[in-house]
């Protein structure tokens, strides 16, 4: 089966699951997402198994899509995501419901299929007309994801929100597609990168285009300058929709990140002193600015929403580096390691938070007060995602971390890793914070020490994701394996 | 599998069965017995070659990330041998000596730090070695903060500028590791196995300058771990305030990582290093500050539990004096007095936490004639701090004979350099040990009574794992070379 028709498949079932809660009222919450999540798990092990080679595309889609080891990478990491995003909305359902119209959550578990199908879509874009289209319909979709809770006033203001920044940001990436093409008169990466090297080319011309470009992806990946939107929007999100926000929204920018910086930065490039200047400053600036007003935060939800900021920070350092190849590791991949890593922390806090939401708490730093007393098990479980966070070693977290580090040490970019640490100095403290407020007694309030239950396929989830933090962080070379399988021996997985 | 992999991975998994619902006391103390049987069936089996040639015994290693390379490898020689053995020693006295009253979470961080300590010693890739130091560290964060002495606000503030003080020296640390990693690996394949880089360091070193530099980054990243003057302020604090296991596990044996990562990564990397001139000059400032003002400050300490706090501050100078000199006797010197001196500050530390138990106060002057009803306890107390003072035949007097001697012949006799001068600085600081512990065993132990407040002797369930720690002391005092034939290879090779 190839790639191709498994995301069709991917969005066609999402429109089914429409369809299906509109016309077959009897058909169950639960089953409806296990459907959606049984569809996607289908549809990974479908790709797992899927031919890579250019040829096993439908001919019209050839010209546009491409099947590289990172491309695939991206396609399994958007169904992962997609996912457990599923299974967060199943488990927050019942609190959610109260905050939506007539009680509903079916949109939260076909939506996120569509958005799925965009983010697997732009993994593969060759030109940025692609990247575009896909883009949009991630955007979009996310427009209606943010604003679904909608009784609830956060979520409308932060639907809002997102919608005039989104919408802006949007223009402003057409806008400098327009003028990257007025540059170089290419839209595919390939083009651009040959583009680049030479004389033919106005770079002032092409640096102010990719400026814009830059700047819109900088919106959906919330760099600095353009993070505003982010805390007040996640905030008000339902909880899944911060943590697809957060996650799958982030990798979707990156992915296109990565291809266009891979194609600006290219040995040759006329631009690429002043691209690596702009993206060490940029990168910096939002460790730092991601960093230092999470301290201040009493929402966790919120502190979650700057220590995002933060890691975009990272990842755009990593970036900048994109064609190192010193170590054999280049700045792509190092963004890809990252993001995988990153993907089982952030959606282990976010299922925190959901179980709390979901026990009648709220989101506040203070009512994880005393959790270690009410739930041993789901402390340890925060624990282990906010180390992680953090980047303490022996957690998934470090390694993508250190490999920036790294990275920056052997360019000599000593004012960005400077940032750099000073930024995971800082996380340490507001990380480390919310931990204690978990293991301490709460000696004021006794009606809160009654112990939390859990259901079992909550904590058995909760338990995988912890273990994966885990294991990514002591045995991190299977994910290694699967980031350069398609480069090494793109023979091994076609064909099955 | 190695048996070294079991060794670190009894302790953490103890914790977490302890953390979700194993029973505590139980658990924890047949863990940390384990665990030391295993080490002494390490150090009974080390093979004699080893010890000679100085090469690693009971290795095993997995790859766990090809490119940059890194391996979850273990291994020992004679020195992580010795701080292994250590860990289990501390380790079974500070679980066994948990008072039944206390949760759950002490077993669960004690373990935790001791897993940590001993991944540290014997992981011999770099990556895992940092990796396990800074996982100890969370539990002792924790547990200064929620069950330190005193008000919640000031242990608190204690737990975090412990923290800042021990996160920033591992960032430092990690700067400086990295940076030795990408000088030493090859053009095309960085690797953070020890060994490895040790063999490149040992065929093509670095020019001695750039040695220095490097050696100054990871001393200061060392330092800081190991509270070297003047970035010590974090230890007294801590110590005084953490619950008697952390402190007896930290001081005694966490806090050697620092020294131990000198002696096994930086000396062997950058074997010029701690010569080059400036770099040698400013570690004997720095140990004399240790040695001379901070035996001073612990002089005029009112209470036993920060008393004992400073002075394991200051006996580091001693150990990094063996460092700075850099012969092959001072460096074997100071790892003979690494083990000495956590075995004896977890001794006095156990003690003291069990003082505070009983009499609610620890300050000097309120403390009196407790020897008359407790004759085992002060017995106990007089090994620890007479081997603490340096007396002979106590395990201390070994390490700081070979220390000093070691030092002050250092490279020929012309004439006293600084470093024979710093020698014999640090030999006032032994007189001034004595008198603060001299002093505080009188006011403690001897004299009267104060009223009401006197001590009962720990029951013989309670006193065997403090005998344990007084007997390894008096054993290593009467026989070092037991530790020393495990490391008869040179630890240095200029």
């Amino acid at each position: 089966m190839s790639v191709f028709s498994i995301e069709v498949g991917v969005a066609l079932l999402g429109l089914a699951l429409l369809l299906l809660e509109a016309f077959v009222p009897s058909i169950s919450r639960r089953n409806l997402g296990l459907i959606a999540m049984g569809g996607v798990a289908l549809a990974f092990i479908l790709l797992v198994f899927a031919p890579t080679t250019p040829e096993s595309l439908p001919g019209f889609i050839s010209a546009y899509h491409q099947l590289d080891s990172l491309a695939m990478f991206y396609k399994g990491f958007a169904l992962v995501t997609t996912f457990v995003v599923l299974w967060l909305v199943l488990e927050c359902a019942g609190y959610l419901s109260k905050f939506t119209l007539e009680g509903k959550v079916s949109e939260l578990l076909s939506l996120p299929l569509i958005v799925c199908v965009g983010m697997m879509w732009m993994a593969s874009a060759k030109d940025l007309v692609t990247v575009f289209v896909s883009l949009e319909l991630v955007t979009v979709s996310f427009y209606v994801l943010v604003a679904y809770a909608r009784k609830s006033a956060f979520s409308i203001e932060a639907g809002v929100k997102y919608l005039i920044l989104g919408a802006l940001s949007t223009g402003i990436l057409v806008f400098g597609i327009a003028w990257v093409y007025g540059a170089t008169g290419q839209l595919s990466f390939e083009g651009i990168s040959t583009a680049v090297r030479s004389s033919a080319i106005h770079p002032q011309v092409l640096l102010l285009g990719s400026a814009f470009v830059l700047a819109g992806l900088g919106f959906k990946v919330a760099a600095a300058p353009f993070h505003m939107w982010v805390p007040d929007v996640y905030q008000g999100s339902p909880t899944p929709v911060t943590a697809f926000l957060s996650v799958g929204s982030k990798a979707a920018g990156f992915i296109v990140l990565t291809r266009f910086v891979d194609a600006l930065l290219v040995s040759g490039s006329r631009v690429a002193t002043e691209i690596q200047a702009l993206l060490l400053v940029a990168g910096a600036i939002t460790v730092l600015l991601g960093a230092l007003p999470a301290v201040f935060q009493s929402s966790l939800k919120r502190l979650l929403a700057y220590s995002s900021i933060s890691h975009a920070g990272y990842l755009i350092l990593a970036l900048a580096c994109v064609q190192s190849t010193r170590f054999g590791i280049s700045g792509g991949e190092i963004v890809a390691f990252y993001l995988a890593t990153y993907l089982p922390m952030t959606m282990l806090a976010f299922l925190g938070l959901g179980i709390m939401r979901a026990q009648g708490l709220g989101e506040e730093i203070e009512d994880f007060r005393g959790l270690a007393k009410r739930s041993p098990l789901l402390a340890l479980l925060m624990t282990i995602s906010l180390a992680s966070l953090a980047g303490l070693p022996l957690t998934a977290g470090f390694l993508g971390k250190m490999l920036v580090f790294v990275t920056l040490v052997d360019h000599a970019y000593w004012g960005a890793l400077g940032c750099g640490i000073i930024a995971a100095g800082v996380g340490f403290y507001y990380y480390f914070k919310t931990i204690l407020v978990m293991y301490s007694a709460d000696e004021n309030a006794p009606a809160k020490q009654n112990p939390l239950t859990l259901c079992t396929g909550t904590k058995i989830g909760a338990i995988a994701l912890a273990a994966i933090v885990i294991i990514l962080g002591v045995y991190p070379k299977p994910l290694q394996f699967i980031l350069t399988q398609g480069t090494h021996a793109p023979a091994e997985v076609t064909q099955k | 599998m190695s048996v070294l992999e079991f060794i670190i991975l009894i302790p953490i998994l103890a914790s977490l069965a302890i953390w979700v619902g194993a029973p505590a006391r139980a658990t924890g103390v047949a863990a940390a017995v384990i665990n030391l049987l295993l080490l002494v069936g390490v150090a009974w089996q080390f093979p004699t070659s080893a010890a000679e040639t100085g090469s690693l015994a009971f290795t095993s290693s997995r790859e766990v990330l090809q490119n940059p390379e890194i391996h979850f490898a273990v291994g020992v020689d004679g020195v992580a041998l010795i701080l292994a053995l250590l860990t289990g020693l501390v380790t079974l006295a500070a679980v066994w000596q948990i008072q039944d009253d206390k949760p759950r979470i002490y077993y669960t961080a004690s373990l935790l730090i001791s897993g940590g300590a001993l991944g540290a010693f014997v992981c011999t890739d770099l990556f895992f070695l940092y990796a396990f130091h800074e996982l100890a560290l969370i539990p002792t964060f924790l547990m200064i903060a929620l069950h330190g002495q005193g008000e919640p606000a000031a242990r608190r503030a204690v737990a975090w500028k412990t923290t800042i003080y021990l996160g920033a020296g591992s960032l430092i640390l990690l700067a400086g590791l990295v940076w030795a990693v990408l000088e030493y690996s090859p053009a095309q394949q960085m690797t953070f196995d020890l060994e490895a880089l040790r063999s490149q360091a040992a065929t093509s070193p670095l020019p001695a300058a750039k040695q220095g530099i490097i050696f100054f980054v990871l001393l200061i990243g060392f330092g800081t771990l190991v509270s070297l003057f003047p970035l010590h302020s974090w230890a007294a604090p801590a110590y005084a305030t953490a619950p008697t296991p952390v402190a007896m596990l930290h001081a005694g044996v966490l806090k050697k990582f620092g020294l131990y990562g000198l002696i096994r990564i930086a000396i062997p990397l950058l074997p010029q290093g701690a010569q080059v001139e400036w770099v040698q000059q400013a570690m004997l400032w720095m140990l004399l500050g240790n040695i001379l003002v901070m035996g001073l400050v612990t002089i005029n300490q009112k209470k036993l539990d920060s008393m004992l706090a400073n002075s394991s501050v200051m006996h580091m100078g001693y150990i990094f004096l063996g460092i700075a000199a850099g012969t092959d006797i001072a460096l074997k010197g100071a790892v003979l007095l690494m083990f000495a001196h956590g075995i004896s500050i977890a001794l006095l530390f156990a003690l003291s936490g069990r003082m505070r138990n009983q009499l609610g106060t620890l300050e000097l002057t309120k403390l009196g004639g407790l020897a008359a009803h407790a004759p085992a306890f002060t017995v106990l107390f007089a090994f620890g701090a007479f081997a603490s003072i340096g007396l002979p035949g106590l395990a201390n007097f070994a390490g700081e004979v070979m220390v000093f001697a070691g030092s002050f012949s250092g490279h020929g006799l012309k004439e006293l350099g600084l470093l024979q001068w710093a020698v014999i600085g640090g030999l006032w600081g032994v007189v001034i040990s004595a008198v603060y512990m001299l002093r505080a065993y009188r006011s403690v132990f001897q004299g009267s009574a104060q009223s009401g407040l006197f001590m009962t002797d720990p029951s013989l369930s309670q006193r065997w794992p403090l005998i344990l720690l007084a007997a390894a002391l008096l054993v290593v005092g009467c026989c070092p070379w037991l530790l020393l034939n495990l490391m008869k290879a040179p630890l240095i090779s200029l």
